[in-house]
C-alpha cells in the first residue's frame, strides 16, 4: 500500500478556486492518512504544473498521486503521462473531480469546499490501494464502417475509401441520399439538388473501396476501438440484385400499388420499385405489405417480365458480419410530426403541407413535376410560410431546428419565381440567416417582395371554419371556403392579424429519429436532452463520442444544414482515418480476471460479455478470461455472485476505500 | 483427559428452535458428544435458569453454541452474559450467523410490526386494542417484559464471536465434524465460517446446467420443476449461486431451489446483490420494456434475495426517515 502520497489541488484559474476555498482543501489533506505533501497550483494541467510534481516525486519519493482538479476525461492521460515520467507507473494517480463534480454544481462556497474536501479523501484513500497496471496496444482493424447513407455518410465514406480504406456503407432505405435527394433546390445558393448529390451517389456506388449495403441495418456491434465486430442485416428484397439488370420493366407492369414514401404520399409507387429515378443502387425492391403474393395470391407479373429472371420469392433477410476499426455513425433526423400541433389543422385541411411534401411538390422530378398546386389543381394566389413549427417552442423543442429559415426563403423564392402573381406571407419569430451567404439571400428575398410578418402563427382556420366562428370584428371580405386563414400576432405592428391565403406550408421540427434511443445502445453512444448524439465535447471533440472509435455526423448531432453534414462527414472520416493511420491503440491495462479458488461454475458472467472474452472449462468446472480480449468493462465483475471476478483497478477495496474515504469528512 | 470433558452450552436468541432440533439430529453422534462432553447449559432441552449461568465463573463454558438474531433487550442481555462465560463462542445456525428469518423485519420497524401483529393483520381481533407492554403491575409486583428492537441483529454485530457455523438449521454432519475439530483443539482462525465449503452450490449441484437466459420468472409453487435441469433455467429463482455450499444440498436434492441459508461467499459484501446482479446477468430481453416486463414477473425480490441475510448485508434495514420513523 502507498504511503506517501502527494496531493495538488488546482484552482483551474476561478473555474475551481472560484468556488472552492483550495488553502482549506490543502490543509484537509494534509491531515489524511498517509498524505506526505499537498500542494495548491493555478493551472496543474500547465507544463510548470506537471513539472512540480514530477520534481516532488523524485524529491519526497512519493509513491502515489492525487491530483484534485477537473473530470479524469479531460486530463487524466496528462497526469498519467507526468507522473510515468517521473519513473511512477501511471495507474498510481487517481483524480479527484472537484471541478464538474464540484465547483461547477454548487454556487456556495462553503459546501463545494466541503464537497471537494471529501472527494479528495476519497482519492487519497483509494490511490493508497491502487497496484501497477500496465497498458496494452491492440492492432487497428484497418476498415471503417458509416451508418446511414443520408449526405454526411457518403460524404464520409467517400473520404475514407478515397484515401483507401475498406468502407462499408449501411442505409436503411433501399437508396441512399437521405432527404437531400428529396430537394428540388438547395439553399442559399440554389443548386439543384439532384445535380449535386447524385454525381456523389453514383461515386458510391461505383467506389471500388466501398461495398454499399442498402436496404440494410446493423443489427449488433461488439468488440472496441479498432476492432469492431458489426453483424449486419440485409432485408429480402425479393430480387436477385447480382442477377437485376436495373431495366424497371417490373415496375412498370406491377399492377398493385401504396402511397409512395419518397413523394411524401403525394403519388403512388409499384410494390415492387425504386424510390426515385436516381437511386443508388438502382435495384427494386419488393414491398411485402403491398405485393398480393405475400397474402395468398398467385400474381405472376414481375417474374414474367422480367428477363433475366432476378425475381426470387425464396429469398430471406441474410447476415453478414464484417470487421472494423472505427465506426460514422451518420443516421439523420425526422421531421417532427406537424399533427402534434392540431391548432395547425395539417392533417384536417388539405391545403396545409408539411416541408416536405412542398419539397415534393416543388420538385421537377415530383408528383405535380414541379407545378405549384393545390390537390384540386389550383394555382394558389397566396402562400403562408409558418416558421418555428414545433422549433423553439418549449410545448415540443426549446431548441431552434437551424435550417427552417433558410428553406422557408427558399420556398418564398421559388413561389415567386414559378407564380409572379402569388403573395407569399412568412410567418417568423427572428430570421436566422447565420451561415455563409445566408443573410444575403434574406435581403434579395425582401428585395423579391416577401411579405415578412414577425410574429408565430398561432392558429390556422379552414375558411369554411373561419366563417362559422368569425364575429363581425374578424370578418374577411371574400374569404372562400377552400381557402384558409392564418391567425398571428404581428409583434411590431402589436396587433392581432388574420391572413387569407390559398396554402400553408408549415415547418415541422428536426428532430432525433425515434429509433434514436436504440441506435445508440447499439453504438454505445449518448443523447442529449434534445435527443440527439451527444459528442464528446460540443466546442474541441464536435464528432467524436465517449465511446472511442465511434464517430458521428450530420444531422444524427443536432439540427444542421447541408454544409455543416458535409463538413462533419469529412471531420468524422478524418478522425476515423487519424485513428486508422495509428495503426495500433493502447488500452488500459484494467482487465478482469477469475479467481480460480473461488470460481463454482454457476456460468452466470458466460452470457455476458461482449468481447467474447470469457471461456468455460467444463472439465474443471471453471470460467476464465482472456486478457487480450477483455476490455475491462467490470459488467462481468459486477455479475459473479461469488465475487470470484476482480477488475483490476476497481477492486472491491479499492471503491470501499474511497467511499471509506468519502464519508470520512 | 477423561476428567476433563468439553464443557458445552448451546442458547436461543431470536431463533425458532430448529437449531436445536438439529443438534438433537446429529442422532447417535449425540452420544459421542456427550462422551467429550458436558452440557452445561441448554435451555431449551434441559432444565437451566439464568441464575446458573450467572453463578459460573467467567470463561467457565468451553465452546457455547447460540442460535438466532438478536431483536429484544433478553437476547442482547443473554449473548453478552454468555459470552463472558465462555472461552469459545459459535453463532450457530442463520440467524446467529446473517440474521436469517427474523432479520427480515428490518424492511420494518417495532411501530409498524406492532400494527400489523396487533391491529391491522386479518385474522387480529382486538377490539380493545390491546399491545404489549414492557412493565405491569399487579398484585405480586412488577411483570416485565423484553424491550423489542426496531433492528434485528446478527450475533456477530453484538458480541465477539469466535466461529459462525452457518446453515437453517445447520447440516447435522457438519454440526459433529464441527465439534469434533474444536473437541480435537484444532479449532480453525478466529472469525472462520466454519462447516461450509468455501464455494457456491453450483459447484455441488447434481443439475444440469446449458446456458442460462429466461424471459419470465416462475413461482416454484406453481410449476413442476425438471428434478434433472437447473432451476435458474426453468426460470425459478435459485440463489445457489450466490450461497456458500457445504448444506449438502438438501434442498435442491428435494426438487426445491435454494433459499441462500449458508449466507454468502467469502469475499461478497452483498449476498443478495449479488445475486440481483446475476440474475439481471440472465435475463434474456431486447429493450428495456422487455427488461421491465420481465422483473415484473419477480414476486418479493427483497424478500427473496434478502430472505437470510438482510441484517448482515450492506443494506442492513430499510432506510428510515429523519425523525427516526419510518421512511416510505
Ligand atoms: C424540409 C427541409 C429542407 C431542407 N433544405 C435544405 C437546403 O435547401 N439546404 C441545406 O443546406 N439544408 C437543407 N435541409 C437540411 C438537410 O436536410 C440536412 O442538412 C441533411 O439532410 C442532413 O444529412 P444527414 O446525412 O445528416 O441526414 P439524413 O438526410 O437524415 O440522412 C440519414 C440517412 O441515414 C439513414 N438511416 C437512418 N437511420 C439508419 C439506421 N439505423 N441504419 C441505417 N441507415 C439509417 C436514413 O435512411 C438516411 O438515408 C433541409 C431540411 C429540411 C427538413
Amino acid at each position: 500500500m502507498a504511503s506517501k502520497i502527494g496531493v495538488y489541488v488546482c484552482h483551474c484559474g476561478m473555474n475551481i478556486a472560484g468556488t472552492v476555498d483550495v488553502p482549506a482543501v490543502i490543509e484537509a489533506a494534509k491531515a489524511m492518512p498517509r498524505v506526505a505533501l499537498s500542494k495548491e497550483y493555478k493551472f496543474a494541467c500547465s507544463d510548470p504544473g506537471q513539472e512540480m510534481i514530477k520534481q516532488d516525486i523524485k524529491a519526497h519519493g512519493l509513491d502515489a498521486i492525487v491530483v484534485a482538479a477537473c473530470s479524469p476525461l479531460m486530463h487524466e492521460k496528462t497526469f498519467r503521462r507526468a507522473v510515468e515520467a517521473a519513473g511512477l507507473n501511471p495507474f498510481l494517480l487517481s483524480i479527484a473531480n472537484i471541478r464538474e463534480q464540484g465547483s461547477w454544481v454548487t454556487e456556495d462556497p462553503a459546501k463545494a469546499t466541503e464537497k471537494a474536501k471529501a472527494i479528495v479523501a476519497g482519492a487519497v484513500f483509494r490511490a493508497a490501494r491502487q497496484e501497477p497496471l500496465e497498458m496494452r496496444s491492440v492492432e487497428i482493424h484497418r476498415a471503417a464502417l458509416v451508418v446511414g447513407g443520408g449526405i454526411a455518410g457518403i460524404q464520409a465514406a467517400l473520404d475514407l475509401a478515397d484515401s483507401g480504406i475498406p468502407t462499408t456503407l449501411v442505409e436503411r432505405q433501399p437508396s441512399i441520399g437521405g432527404y437531400m435527394a428529396m430537394f428540388d433546390k438547395t439553399f442559399p445558393t440554389l443548386d439543384c439538388s439532384a445535380c449535386i448529390l447524385t454525381p456523389k451517389m453514383t461515386a458510391v456506388g461505383q467506389h471500388e473501396n466501398i461495398k454499399l449495403m442498402a436496404y440494410s441495418e446493423v443489427e449488433s456491434v461488439s468488440g472496441f476501438v479498432g476492432n469492431f465486430q458489426v453483424r449486419i442485416r440485409r432485408k429480402a428484397a425479393y430480387v436477385d440484385h447480382t442477377k437485376c439488370n436495373g431495366c424497371g420493366m417490373c415496375m412498370e407492369k406491377c399492377p398493385y400499388k401504396a402511397p409512395s414514401e419518397f413523394d411524401q404520399g403525394l403519388s403512388q409507387r409499384r410494390a415492387i420499385y425504386v424510390p426515385f429515378a436516381q437511386a443508388v443502387p438502382n435495384k427494386p425492391v419488393i414491398d411485402p405489405a403491398t405485393c398480393v403474393r405475400f397474402k395468398g395470391k398467385k400474381c405472376k407479373t414481375c417474374i414474367k417480365f422480367c428477363e433475366p429472371g432476378a425475381i426470387d420469392f425464396e429469398q430471406k433477410d441474410s447476415v453478414e458480419e464484417v470487421t472494423v476499426g472505427s465506426i460514422v455513425v451518420a443516421t439523420g433526423f425526422q421531421p417532427m410530426d406537424a399533427k402534434k400541433i392540431p391548432q395547425l389543422a395539417y392533417g384536417r385541411h388539405p391545403e396545409v403541407y408539411t416541408a416536405l411534401e412542398f419539397e415534393r411538390l416543388n420538385n421537377a422530378a415530383g408528383p405535380t413535376q414541379g407545378k405549384i398546386l393545390t390537390k384540386d389543381g389550383r394555382v394558389p394566389q397566396s402562400v403562408a410560410i409558418l416558421n418555428c413549427t414545433g422549433s423553439r417552442d418549449t410545448n415540443y423543442h426549446e431548441y431552434c431546428s437551424r435550417v427552417c429559415c433558410m428553406y422557408a426563403l427558399k420556398y418564398a423564392h421559388l413561389i415567386k419565381e414559378k407564380l409572379h402573381e402569388a403573395t407569399v406571407f412568412d410567418f417568423y419569430i427572428d430570421m436566422r440567416c447565420f451561415g455563409k451567404g445566408y443573410e444575403e439571400f434574406y435581403r434579395r428575398l425582401q428585395d423579391e417582395g416577401v411579405r415578412f410578418i414577425r410574429g408565430k402563427a398561432a392558429q390556422v382556420f379552414g375558411g369554411k371554419e373561419y366563417k362559422a366562428i368569425a364575429n363581425a370584428a374578424g370578418f374577411i371580405d371574400g374569404l372562400e371556403d377552400h381557402q384558409l386563414v392564418v391567425q398571428a400576432e404581428d409583434s411590431l405592428l402589436g396587433k392581432l392579424i388574420r391572413v387569407p391565403v390559398d396554402m400553408v406550408v408549415l415547418t415541422p421540427a428536426v428532430e432525433a429519429r425515434a429509433d434514436a434511443d436504440e441506435v445508440g445502445r447499439k453504438f454505445l453512444v449518448s443523447r442529449g436532452a434534445d435527443g440527439f448524439f451527444l459528442e464528446q465535447h460540443p466546442k474541441l471533440a464536435p464528432v467524436s463520442t465517449t465511446n472511442d472509435g465511434v464517430y458521428i455526423a450530420g444531422a444524427c448531432q443536432g439540427p444542421k444544414d447541408i454544409p455543416d453534414s458535409v463538413a462533419q462527414g469529412s471531420a468524422a472520416a478524418g478522425k476515423a482515418l487519424g485513428l486508422i493511420a495509428r495503426r495500433e491503440v493502447e488500452v488500459e491495462g484494467t482487465t478482469a480476471s477469475v479467481v480460480d479458488e473461488l470460481c463454482s461454475g454457476c456460468k452466470c458472467c458466460l452470457t455476458l460479455c461482449a468481447y467474447n472474452a470469457i471461456s468455460f472449462d467444463a472439465d474443471r468446472h471453471r470460467s476464465s478470461i482472456n486478457e487480450v480480449l477483455c476490455k475491462g468493462c467490470g459488467t462481468c465483475v459486477a455479475s459473479c455472485p461469488s465475487s470470484a471476478i476482480k477488475a483490476k483497478h476497481f477492486t472491491d477495496e479499492q471503491i470501499f476505500a474511497e467511499i471509506e474515504g468519502l464519508m470520512s469528512m | 483427559m477423561a476428567n476433563a470433558k468439553l464443557k458445552v452450552g448451546m442458547y436461543w436468541a431470536a431463533s425458532c428452535g430448529g437449531c436445536d432440533v438439529a443438534l438433537l439430529d446429529i442422532h447417535e453422534k449425540i452420544l459421542d458428544v456427550v462422551a467429550v462432553a458436558d452440557l452445561v447449559f441448554w435451555p431449551c432441552a434441559m432444565d437451566f435458569k439464568v441464575h446458573h449461568v450467572e453463578a459460573m465463573p467467567d470463561k467457565h463454558i468451553d465452546v457455547c453454541f447460540i442460535s438466532g438474531a438478536v431483536r429484544n433487550s433478553e437476547n442482547e442481555h443473554m449473548v453478552k452474559l454468555l459470552r463472558r462465560k465462555s472461552k469459545v463462542l459459535c453463532a450457530f445456525g442463520s440467524c446467529a450467523h446473517i440474521g436469517g428469518i427474523p432479520g427480515l423485519a428490518n424492511f420494518w420497524d417495532r411501530q409498524s410490526i406492532f400494527q400489523t401483529v396487533y391491529h391491522a393483520s386479518p385474522s387480529t381481533e382486538n377490539p380493545k386494542g390491546t399491545v404489549p407492554v414492557e412493565r405491569f403491575k399487579v398484585a405480586e409486583g412488577e411483570l416485565t417484559l423484553p424491550h423489542l428492537y426496531d433492528t434485528v441483529k446478527t450475533l456477530g454485530q453484538t458480541i465477539d464471536v469466535d466461529y459462525f457455523l452457518p446453515g437453517c438449521p445447520p447440516n447435522p454432519d457438519q454440526i459433529a465434524a464441527v465439534i469434533g475439530v474444536i473437541a480435537a483443539g484444532k479449532a480453525p482462525a478466529k472469525g472462520s465460517v466454519v462447516g461450509a465449503s468455501e464455494r457456491a452450490m453450483c459447484e455441488e449441484c447434481p443439475r444440469k446446467k446449458t446456458e442460462l437466459k429466461f424471459k419470465s420468472f416462475k413461482r416454484r409453487h406453481l410449476t413442476h420443476p425438471d428434478p434433472e435441469v437447473c432451476f435458474m433455467e426453468q426460470g425459478i429463482v435459485c440463489v445457489g449461486a450466490a450461497t456458500r455450499s457445504g448444506c449438502g444440498w438438501r434442498c435442491i436434492g428435494s426438487n426445491m431451489p435454494c433459499r441462500g441459508c449458508y449466507g454468502p461467499l467469502p469475499s461478497v459484501h452483498d449476498q443478495g446483490a449479488k445475486m440481483l446482479s446475476a440474475i439481471a446477468a440472465c435475463i434474456d430481453a431486447d429493450t428495456p420494456d422487455d427488461v421491465e416486463r420481465i422483473l415484473d414477473t419477480m414476486p418479493d425480490p427483497a424478500g427473496t434475495f434478502y430472505r437470510f441475510g438482510l441484517p448482515a448485508s450492506m443494506l442492513r434495514r430499510r432506510q428510515r426517515g429523519q425523525d427516526g420513523r419510518e421512511a416510505r
